[in-house]
């Protein structure tokens, strides 16, 4: 049966270059980059170049770029790495930092951590396309503020937020601002000798690399508590040997991902557009999300009168792979926190798939597609007692 | 398929038993709430004590379905002493076994049919 993967939110095949590039460095550079012999001498300059390819992405210096195991830890480590720096009896009442309700898991749960040690976080709420309101953010910064964490652009729902904006606002009253990138890179040119960014995260796998490795972009003079006490890799910053081919697969990832951007852009929003448009030939489907400020290869929709995890079930039988946002527990199903802080009812939320396409997808597997789609949906309407047609 | 589900839990997914609404049932139930993601209803027709006729009605995910397409399939030609005595194991076990965090979708089907023989009874 063909197979079509469209959740490339969720991960990316890693390309035959990024494989390549790697393959040395399992059994032949095998050295640890912190050893001082030739054999880790030769790791190290790999590593040193990855950082390169890496930087010169962002058009920063390399030393603003240190490795971690991915997104997740690149978040932890800039929300507590900032955080730690004081211990919340010694600040003001807050809000220490300043975060959206629409942040991935690795934000909001750090933050929830960080509350149980006594920070005080702010969570912005977001309007019914998923953008947080700039003013309010402005009115909730106080002097006890550290930090301001909103992300580049949703990993659900693919909004972009307006993060130079952010970023200035925050600079502004000298807070720092860091931005979970993991979903823009690749989908967005990122420019950080111009754009007032802070902390960045970034992450391997998102950007046909491989799994377990990310990145931290931090400004020089910034100053963070690591997460894990240790050697003292990483100027300090990250204790653990480096994951050597990770990195250099990351850093292959990068290059490839800036040389194609402009082309995958172009190629990419194309064919959101015409599966959104397709999509919408649907009866009561509905586009969640925003229309314009969005990644280039998220399709969000709601089909009223299906549960999303039917739907992914029959897909799935199918060959086609996409994503729900909600999960099943024990006793009823959990609708996503992201879609319902866009004020969509429970039953919206769970009514709701994600596509997201990427450097594989082809028009032809979108056209292959999009009749199972609408079959299964009419084949799950037809058992519905929430469904009644309007045609 | 995100879950492992029998091959059973599978057929009647893709191939529900029973589908729709009767136009004069002996009793019907609803039971559930679409904000959790669950909604049931079985119709019944009783001739005699005998469930004759049953359709089912489901929003929800592959197990929901399966189950209530399964009950329906399993009430019919059975008493309703019988039939109130069907629980949600008795269907879990026609299905072949349901994943762990899905057992309560079967229950939805068995609530739904003890709504609609009591409502019959009402009715009666």
């Amino acid at each position: 049966m063909k197979q079509v993967y469209m959740d490339y939110a969720a991960s990316t095949p890693v390309d035959s270059d990024v494989v390549n590039a790697m393959m040395p460095f399992f059994s032949e550079t095998y050295g640890n980059p912190s050893s001082t012999h030739k054999h880790g001498r030769l790791a190290l300059q790999a590593v040193e170049d990855a950082r390169k390819q890496v930087s010169s992405c962002f058009n920063v210096d390399p030393e603003t770029f240190l490795f971690t195991s991915g997104g997740t830890e690149a978040d932890n480590l800039a929300l507590k790495g900032i955080a730690f720096q004081h211990l919340p009896k010694d600040l003001g009442k807050g809000p220490h930092i300043i975060t959206s309700t629409i942040e991935h898991p690795a934000v909001l749960q750090t933050c929830k951590q960080l509350e149980a040690y006594g920070y005080s976080i702010a969570y912005l709420p977001v309007d019914e396309a998923g953008l947080i309101d700039l003013d309010q953010l402005e009115e909730t910064i106080t002097d006890d503020t550290q930090l301001i964490s909103v992300m580049y652009a949703n990993n659900e729902i693919g909004t972009i937020e307006p993060v130079e904006k952010i970023g200035n606002i925050a600079h502004k009253h000298n807070v720092l601002f860091h931005t979970d990138a993991v979903q823009a890179v690749g989908k967005i040119p990122i420019d950080l000798s111009k754009l007032p960014i802070d902390l960045l995260s970034l992450s391997s796998h998102k950007i046909y690399g491989p799994k377990g490795v990310g990145a931290l972009y931090h400004m020089k003079d910034i100053t963070f508590d690591p997460l894990f006490q240790g050697g003292g890799h990483e100027q300090g910053k990250r204790s653990g040997t480096l994951n050597t081919p990770g990195i250099i697969g990351l850093g292959k990832a990068c290059e490839l991902s800036q040389k194609r951007l402009t082309k995958e852009i172009s190629q990419l929003q194309e064919m959101r557009d015409y599966f959104i448009k397709r999509l919408f030939e649907i009866e009561a489907s509905t586009l969640n999300g925003h229309p314009t400020k969005r990644l280039v290869n998220n399709i969000h929709f709601r089909f009223k009168g299906i549960e999303g995890n039917a739907l992914h079930s029959l897909l799935d039988e199918k060959g086609i792979s996409i994503a729900t946002g909600s999960a099943c527990s024990s006793k009823k199903i959990q609708a996503s926190h992201v879609l319902l802080a866009l004020g969509l009812t429970p039953e919206e939320a769970i009514s709701s798939i994600r596509f997201t396409i990427g450097r594989l997808t082809t028009k032809e597997e979108i056209d292959y597609v999009l009749p199972i789609v609408k079959d299964s949906i009419n084949h799950l309407r037809s058992i519905s007692p929430l469904w009644k047609s309007n045609k | 398929m995100n879950q492992d589900y029998t091959e059973i839990v599978k057929d009647h997914f893709f191939h529900p038993r029973n589908v729709g609404r009767l136009s004069k049932p002996s009793g019907s139930g609803t039971v559930g709430n679409p904000s959790c993601g669950d909604v049931m209803t079985i119709d019944i027709i009783v001739e005699k004590n005998i469930i004759t006729e049953a359709k089912f009605q489901t929003y929800g995910c592959a197990a929901a379905i399966a189950s209530g397409s399964m009950t329906t399939e399993l009430i019919k030609g059975k008493t309703i002493t019988e039939c109130k005595k069907l629980s949600m194991d008795d269907i879990i076990k026609q299905l072949g076994g349901l994943p762990k965090e899905k057992t309560h979708c079967s229950n939805l089907a068995t609530e739904a049919l003890q709504k609609a023989i009591k409502n019959y009874q009402k009715n009666s």
